[in-house]
């Protein structure tokens, strides 16, 4: 499968994608989670970087932000701070959670050298004053990125924009489709990777890449598979050590619920007239997230039909540390899986750890539980 | 008659490894426990005492399973199983129908339900954390110029308990150390350093759902003390494994046993 040879190393190498990027000419935009407007960047003609930290050490981040702040800003903040994102020509930064609140603020001071272009959302998604307030956000950040692109940016290019994306999440839909249905064939740690390096390139070449992928897999015969099934849910599962674990112990990814990776690519944006209304309720219709308002936790019913779906054995909840929505959701959605009699794991990760052996410990423990 | 089988569980842990043998899956003939973990010749050690208490050679062992945080380095095993695992498999031997296990090892703590069947169901462990662990009582023991095996001598004869506030092993030595400075009774700060203990794993049992009868397994059990501060916190009585540090390497022997016979 040349095609996931190729995604792997993309997603393994974003800097050296980064690189390309801009050797072709094209300004770049880094995009920090969650659910940031990419298609405005796409249809200004400039390329988006998703940001999503990296697995190293932070220490300089140390200065703004206390220790106990996920992971996914210390490292994304370290990176700005020792000069390794110099290149791009903005950084979106939403206020999904406290700590991207103060993340936007710290980016501003510490890294002058890259302009902040802050997103809002609407917190009350679901009815029209909060499509409308989420949409004039959305016109704000179409006004900067304007100034960063030198041009305006036109209802039609946003509307091409919107077409490639739902393409690419429709082919990411497809792609854990058919991983989920041949357990064995595809690791969870390429799983994972496959769907990452999309954040790094084109849109357009992911999804043709990933299509192609999809349609080996799906001709492929399926290995007979005496192992676990299981959902994952959280917000990054991407580390290629910890998902070593899972192959270790006999247990494939047949679905998630991961920000990272399905939760954005399951929600399409309608096809309106006004295509900034149309990416606004898009956000509206997002479910299976923490860092989205969520009164009735639809998270945990969505969850516990993925598992049934996909006859999943159990559920993995990768649990990012210091992440304060996630330990908050975690109580109900919890009960609630309990509760449809799905055994549930929690792992605590951060990108900083260099020693897995607690969630190796714990993997192995789920897996002698449910063998 | 057939000969005698004979498997061998070896528990390798944080701060001590340790080694048992059982003949025929039930009669223990050899076993040893040596204060060196994972990563140094403990492993070996124990293995050799053991089977030099038992006076059998490795060819004489049909079956060997490794447990414990050094179980994937430790060659020769046949069998790996979590220690949670070998934990509730011991646990269950040695006390049918118990459905909650706790064990406190060196550097962490777990709290195992286990169903009517003995399978186990839930399993619940602490944060990458010292606290509330025999690493925990270590320091705290040396802190008080005392041997860890003092401790529940010094519990017993408590007649208050001064209360340890933090939950952080090094804050609560720095608290410990000042309680010192104070010249509080040495007693009562042991036991309320065993209050810290129970009040963090009672914790956990609680986060898994307590459902008697509990046994208490892993080094920590052969503290009185601990048991004692664990029983009031959760408001019911605890079983200890006579083989408490031994409890893993004996559910992983059995483990072996029966994937043998």
């Amino acid at each position: 499968m040349r095609e996931l040879e190729l995604l792997k190393t993309i997603a393994a190498s974003p800097k050296a994608q980064l690189e390309k990027t801009l050797a072709e000419g094209k300004k770049v935009i880094g995009v920090m989670p969650y659910f940031c407007p990419e298609e405005l960047v796409y249809a200004a003609g400039m390329a988006p970087f998703g940001l999503w930290g990296a697995e190293m050490q932070a220490n300089e981040s140390k200065r703004y932000f206390p220790a106990f702040i996920c992971s996914i800003l210390h490292t994304t903040l370290e990176m700005g701070l020792r000069g390794e994102l110099n290149a791009l020509s903005g950084i979106m930064i939403p206020i999904s959670c406290d700590s991207l609140k103060g993340m936007g603020a710290n980016w501003q001071y510490g890294v002058k050298t890259v302009p902040v272009i802050n997103v809002a959302y609407a917190q009350n998604r679901k009815i029209a004053a909060g499509d409308e307030f989420s949409r004039s956000q959305m016109m704000k950040v179409k006004g900067e990125l304007e100034e960063i692109c030198g041009h305006a940016i036109t209802n039609e290019d946003i509307a091409a924009a919107v077409a490639v994306y739902n393409e690419n999440r429709a082919a990411i839909c497809a792609f854990t489709e058919a991983v989920g249905a041949k357990p064995g064939l595809i690791s969870a740690a390429d799983r994972s990777a496959a769907i990452k390096a999309g954040y790094f390139m084109d849109r357009k070449e992911h999804t043709d890449l990933l299509t192609a992928l999809t349609e080996s897999i799906n001709a492929a015969p399926a290995p007979v598979w005496k192992g676990l099934k299981v959902v994952t849910t959280g917000i990054i599962a991407d580390s290629p050590e910890l998902l070593k674990i899972f192959d270790e112990n006999g247990i494939a990814v047949v679905a998630d619920q991961i920000a990272q990776e399905s939760v954005d690519a399951r929600y399409p944006t309608p096809v309106t007239e006004d295509p900034v209304l149309g990416m606004a309720q898009r956000y509206g219709r997002i479910e299976g997230c923490s860092v989205l308002y969520d009164p009735v936790k639809e998270r945990g019913h969505q969850l516990v039909d993925i598992a049934k779906a996909n006859g999943a054995d159990g559920i993995i909840w990768v649990m990012t540390k210091f992440c304060d929505p996630e330990e908050f959701d975690y109580v109900p959605v919890k009960r609630m899986v309990d509760a449809a009699g799905i055994p549930l794991l929690a792992i605590e990760v951060d990108q900083q750890m260099v020693n897995f052996e607690q969630a190796r410990n714990a993997v192995l423990t789920f897996a002698e539980m449910l063998g | 008659m057939a000969a005698d089988k004979y498997s061998m569980g070896v528990d390798i842990g944080s701060t001590a490894s340790k080694c048992l043998i059982l003949k025929n899956g039930e009669e223990t003939v050899g076993q040893s426990i040596i204060a060196s973990g994972t990563g140094t010749s403990g492993p070996g050690r124990a293995v050799a005492e053991a089977l030099g208490m038992a006076g059998l050679t490795m060819e004489d062992i049909s079956c060997v399973t490794a447990t414990g945080y050094g179980r994937n380095t430790f060659s020769g095993a046949d069998y790996i199983v979590s220690e949670l695992s070998a934990h509730a498999i011991g646990a269950y031997a040695l006390f049918p129908g118990v459905r909650t296990v706790i064990d406190i090892g060196g550097q962490d703590a777990k709290a195992i339900r286990v169903n009517e069947q003995g399978r186990m169901e839930n399993f619940i462990m602490n944060d990458k954390c010292a606290a509330g662990t025999g690493r925990f009582l270590d320091v705290m023991a040396r802190v008080l110029e005392l041997d860890v095996s003092e401790l529940e001598k010094r519990d017993a004869l408590a007649e208050s308990t001064v209360r340890i506030s933090s939950t952080c092993t090094v804050f609560a030595e720095s608290e410990v150390i000042s309680q010192l400075a104070q010249n509080v009774d040495i007693n009562a700060l042991v036991a309320g350093i065993h209050d810290s203990v129970a009040v963090r794993t009672a914790s956990l049992v609680r986060r898994l759902g307590l459902i008697e009868p509990v046994v208490m397994s892993g080094g920590v059990a052969r503290n009185g003390g601990v048991v004692r501060a664990l029983e009031k916190e959760l408001g019911v009585s605890i079983s200890v494994s006579p083989l408490n540090q031994l409890g893993g390497a004996f559910g992983a022997a059995i483990y072996g046993w029966k994937k043998i016979s």
